[in-house]
């Protein structure tokens, strides 16, 4: 886990201080860009505001140019970076789980402590629903404990797997994101909801 | 018209944003941002300290066990509660701080909390076995090109797209 140059130097004390700085960061944006409004956020299933895609894909595909550019730089060691083995049976399942969650709630973990943040009630029952799912998989643990570390894939990175360098594979990532863009936007246009929008 | 069109911040720009938020997270910890990992520090923090004897018998917890599991020590719980200062800071500027439920016309706020309450157990249980949820899992997941990322984006959108046919009248409104 200690994969990354400066936290080779960083105490304890300072690492802490740097997580509730990088969470500030994460939500006041994910609060200003409107992640707190699950109304907004179910949008990219009706198609009549797709935040979530504009947003989620331009993230990810800045994050994943900054850490080509900083491993070129020699800020940090691509090689070091934490890379999420693939169990792949619980993987799946736990999508699943989520997906339905997703659906009916207009949450994931993440949106609702924005929502909750700003004094969104249902937020708030949505965390005390992921409190009890946490405590009933942690004691319910001998009855999926198998199917928890099934099909261990290992880190497997998705450049690699297709055989290409990490550049190439970003670059023909951002073509995608580009393409998505603009499907993303005539989508908007055609499943437009003007009545639900002005009410978010 | 509608009259919000610019209240919330460009999503694209917001996106630019975050992915640098998520450089920063990965430049000093390693790793990305997450928010399913700080529940789960309280959870096994309670657990170890309350249940001692249980936990040393569990596999999912004996890995913890001896282990300072405070979650003022937790990386991701430091994170998550500053996502719930600065998103109250980013409500308190654009004006957005009130106690609401949040819900479509056609439901009560008993159904909206009911749905809520199960959600978040049914969403909870799956964050553990996808070892992350969709900031943690998917998204830096992706930013750190791992398949997992890719994988668990793809099955949780699919599976809530589907859903989200079946429940359609939760949120839309037929008219």
């Amino acid at each position: 886990m200690y994969s990354v140059i400066p936290l080779d130097y960083l105490t304890p004390e300072w690492a802490l201080f740097i997580a509730l700085l990088i969470g500030i960061g994460f939500g006041f944006i994910l609060e200003q860009a409107g992640f707190s409004s699950s109304r907004k956020l179910i949008g990219i299933f009706y198609g009549y505001d797709l935040l979530v895609v504009k947003m989620f894909l331009t993230a990810v595909v800045v994050g994943a140019i900054g850490l080509l550019l900083f491993n070129t730089m020699g800020w940090i060691d691509l090689n070091r970076v934490w890379v999420a083995p693939l169990y792949l049976s619980s993987t799946i399942v736990g999508s699943v789980l989520i997906g339905i969650g997703m659906a009916l709630s207009g949450f994931c973990p993440g949106t609702s402590f924005s929502a909750a943040s700003i004094g969104k009630i249902d937020a708030m029952v949505f965390i005390v629903g992921i409190f009890l799912g946490i405590a009933v998989f942690t004691f319910g643990y001998p009855l999926w404990g198998e199917l928890h570390v099934a099909n261990n894939l290992g880190q497997l990175k998705i450049s690699e797997t297709l055989n290409l360098s990490d550049g190439v594979f970003v670059l023909l990532f951002i073509i995608i994101a580009i393409v998505i863009y603009w499907i993303g936007e005539k989508i908007e246009n055609r499943f437009a909801r003007p009545d639900i929008s002005k009410e978010l | 018209m509608i009259k919000n069109k610019y209240h919330y911040m460009n999503p694209y720009i917001a996106g630019v944003l975050l992915g640098m938020v998520l450089i920063m997270a990965f430049y000093f910890s390693g790793h990305g941002i997450g928010a399913s990992g700080a529940v789960k520090s309280v959870v096994v923090d309670q657990v170890v300290h309350t249940m001692p004897t249980y936990a040393e018998n569990s596999a999912f917890l004996k890995k913890y066990v001896g282990h300072d599991t405070s979650p003022f020590k937790s990386w991701m719980f430091l994170e998550i509660l500053g996502v719930l200062l600065g998103g109250f800071l980013s409500g308190a500027i654009s004006g957005r701080l009130h106690f609401e439920i949040e819900k479509t016309p056609q439901l009560t706020n008993k159904k909206r909390l009911l749905i809520v309450l199960v959600s978040g157990v049914i969403v909870g249980i799956g964050t553990q076995f996808a070892r992350g949820c969709a900031s943690g899992a998917a998204m830096s997941g992706m930013v750190a090109l791992s398949v997992t990322g890719f994988v668990t984006f793809f099955v949780m959108f699919a599976t809530a797209f589907v859903v989200a046919r079946l429940v359609k009248k939760i949120w839309i409104k037929k008219n």
